[in-house]
């Protein structure tokens, strides 16, 4: 397929706007450009066709199944998408008065008080645009609780186990705390002898995801949590697993100070290219008073902003948050209403079922009961046959599923982790258990057709490590001619 | 890509980390294994001559495609010489990790360390283990 600067012919327009004849302000000379940017010129067919056919040859959740592991891949109901845009809503301004905008911050307070019920905790900041700048907010907290108490200065360390996401160590670097690991244990809980030898007194806090990236429930959670509370420590909960427990467990029962959601993930925004996500922030008692503003609050019989909190962290977002990422959750959140247990447990029965099809054509490292999500080992096949977790992945492409997390947690060699949410149908899990077994069976068979997947999509077996050492983010004006055409020289820029 | 292998005349770290002992000098790298499991490396994080270096602690990284990987020094020390041609083509590791592919060349602060590493055979087992 051609780049769009291939199609370029110079003169040639998408569509034309008649002369304004109004007066066009003079740019001082000095911050003019010398030429007008290079742009591609083509034809309004042809643009729209080339975009068209690049919309094609993308796969989202709306073409397939996607059990991107930790990712939390499920289907977003389209009336959300309806609510979203509700004019009121669309249409607000955030500058707009208290009093004209109640509808909104009702939703907004309402949806705090959800996160409330969901996570156990008491105060809901819902600042943060995403999980990571909940960590980072979250990690602020701890920092101005302990400075408040006059611990700052010696509670240096944070404590992350070894199946962590990655953003959870380059939080705590980037807030200025020391990384302390803390191992697995054979069952997949924490270590918690290891655990032990590494909390005291310098401690500020635990950063845990519960279940953890392996999908299994550390058993161990209340020793884990005496142990911090012992120590002085905090506990920080990365709520990227949440799916798998809502209205089953509570992060600020199991001893929880701290808790990011995921909105996207757990409750409701289509991921990436479809919008922001959110990173709200559940806190106890204790750490409420230092959460950003503004909190949305009740005041009488409405509602407003708080921006009065001497002790806040301040502001971590322009404005109020994501906040058409808050109408699509909250939508959710109360079309499940009092049985929202039933999505998580639906969410780990799916896992379940999948993994007990799967379980004997490869590897289990970790052999319990999973919750959302599990993680597989292609240990076997890369040593019997030389295929890799990197060519089962590009295998699954040619089925048409979009791979798993593959080489995730780093604990486990030839990892696949697996997360089919709770919103697939069994015939869906059917299908794809039936292409993880036919490609255990091609691994053994015939190795090298794997070794050379995809075979059927747009692109054949990509060369990462080209693309990582010598990425190419920008057209080669200099190594393409300049295609046939109208001479170039009346390349004016057209608004002039 | 070289063979697998694990030279008699090393001693051998669990975090995967080689140390090849010349006097109250050392010379660290990681193991056949270790850039196995990463696959080509696209980026060395080199640490600054002269910095100093505690067993079992990261002294640089190592990134391929797969994931960024801390490196363990498997014994404390003060570097002396980083290795140069693999910052600029880290790929060197995977083509020659014992040879062309070290990453640092140390002054030893506390020689007797040396004692709670892995032989070679002791590493395999090690190895073997981890299954």
């Amino acid at each position: 397929m051609q780049l769009i600067f291939e199609k370029s012919r110079p003169g040639r327009r998408a569509g034309h706007v008649p002369a304004h004849g109004l007066p066009v302000p003079e740019v001082p000379a000095g911050l003019r450009r010398d030429e007008p940017p290079r742009l591609p010129e083509i034809a309004e067919p042809d643009l729209v066709r080339h975009f068209t056919k690049l919309s094609t040859r993308n796969f989202g959740i709306d073409t397939g199944f996607y059990p991107l592991g930790s990712c939390t891949m499920k289907h977003n109901p389209r009336v959300n998408e309806r609510f979203a845009v509700l004019p009121g809503f669309r249409d607000l301004h955030p500058l707009d008065e208290e009093s004209r905008t109640q509808g909104a911050l009702r939703l907004c307070f309402e949806l705090q008080e959800a996160l409330v019920e969901v996570t156990g905790l008491d105060a809901v900041s819902l600042q943060p645009a995403a999980g990571s700048q909940g960590e980072i907010t979250g990690l602020m907290l701890m920092r101005a609780y302990f400075a408040d108490r006059g611990e700052a200065e010696r509670r240096r360390k944070i404590v992350i186990p070894d199946t962590a996401h990655g953003t959870n160590p380059a939080s705590v670097t980037m807030a200025g705390y020391e990384l302390t690991n803390v191992q697995t244990d054979a069952r997949g809980n924490i270590d918690v002898d290891d655990l032990r030898g590494k909390v005291d007194e310098e401690t500020a806090g635990l950063m845990l995801t519960n279940p953890s990236t392996l999908g299994l429930f550390d058993e161990n959670i209340e020793q884990i949590s005496e142990i911090f509370r012992s120590a002085g420590a905090l506990m920080y909960y990365d709520g990227a697993n949440l799916n798998a427990v809502c209205g089953i467990s509570r992060p600020g029962d199991m001893g929880f100070d701290i808790v990011h959601i995921n909105l996207h993930k757990t409750f409701s925004q289509p991921h990436g290219g479809g919008g922001p996500g959110g990173g709200p922030i559940a806190v106890g008692e204790r750490l409420a008073p230092y959460l950003p503003v503004p909190a949305v609050v009740r005041e009488g019989d409405g509602y407003a902003l708080d921006y009065d909190r001497p002790k806040s962290i301040g502001k971590v977002r322009g404005f109020y948050g994501p906040f058409g990422v808050f109408v699509r959750s909250y939508a959710f959140i109360r079309a499940y209403g009092p049985q929202l247990r039933e999505m998580s447990e639906a969410a780990v029965l799916n896992a379940n079922y999948l993994l007990a099809l799967l379980r004997d054509a490869y590897e289990l490292p970790f052999d319990r009961l999973c919750m959302h999500e599990f993680v597989l080992s292609a240990r076997r096949q890369k040593r019997e046959h030389g295929v890799t977790a990197l060519d089962i992945a590009k295998g699954l492409m040619d089925h048409g599923f979009h791979p798993p997390t593959i080489y995730f947690p780093l604990i486990v060699p030839e990892a696949l982790m697996i997360e089919p949410t709770e919103t697939e149908t069994k015939e869906t899990l059917d299908t794809f258990a039936d292409a993880m077994l036919a490609i255990a069976r091609e691994a053994a068979e015939e190795p090298e057709l794997l070794k050379e997947a995809p075979h059927v999509r747009p692109v054949k077996r990509l060369d990462e490590v080209r693309a990582v050492k010598n990425p190419v983010v920008r057209y080669g004006f200099e190594e393409h001619e300049e295609p046939p055409g109208a001479p170039a020289e009346p390349r004016q820029l057209e608004a002039q | 890509m070289a063979a697998e292998s694990y030279p008699d005349d090393l001693l051998y770290h669990p975090g995967h980390d080689w140390a090849r002992i010349d006097g109250d000098e050392a010379t660290f790298g990681i193991t056949w294994f270790a850039q196995d499991a990463l696959g080509e490396l696209v980026h060395y994080e080199a640490p600054e001559a002269g910095s100093s270096v505690a067993k079992d602690r990261t002294y640089s990284e190592v990134e391929s495609v797969k994931a960024v990987s801390d490196v363990i020094a498997p014994l404390s020390g003060e570097i002396l010489e980083v290795n140069a041609a693999v910052a600029e083509a880290p790929e060197t590791v995977n083509a020659d990790p014992y040879g062309e592919g070290w990453l640092v060349r140390v002054r030893l602060t506390e020689p007797g360390e040396a004692g709670s590493l892995m032989d070679a055979e002791a590493y395999r087992r090690h190895l073997a283990e981890q299954g």
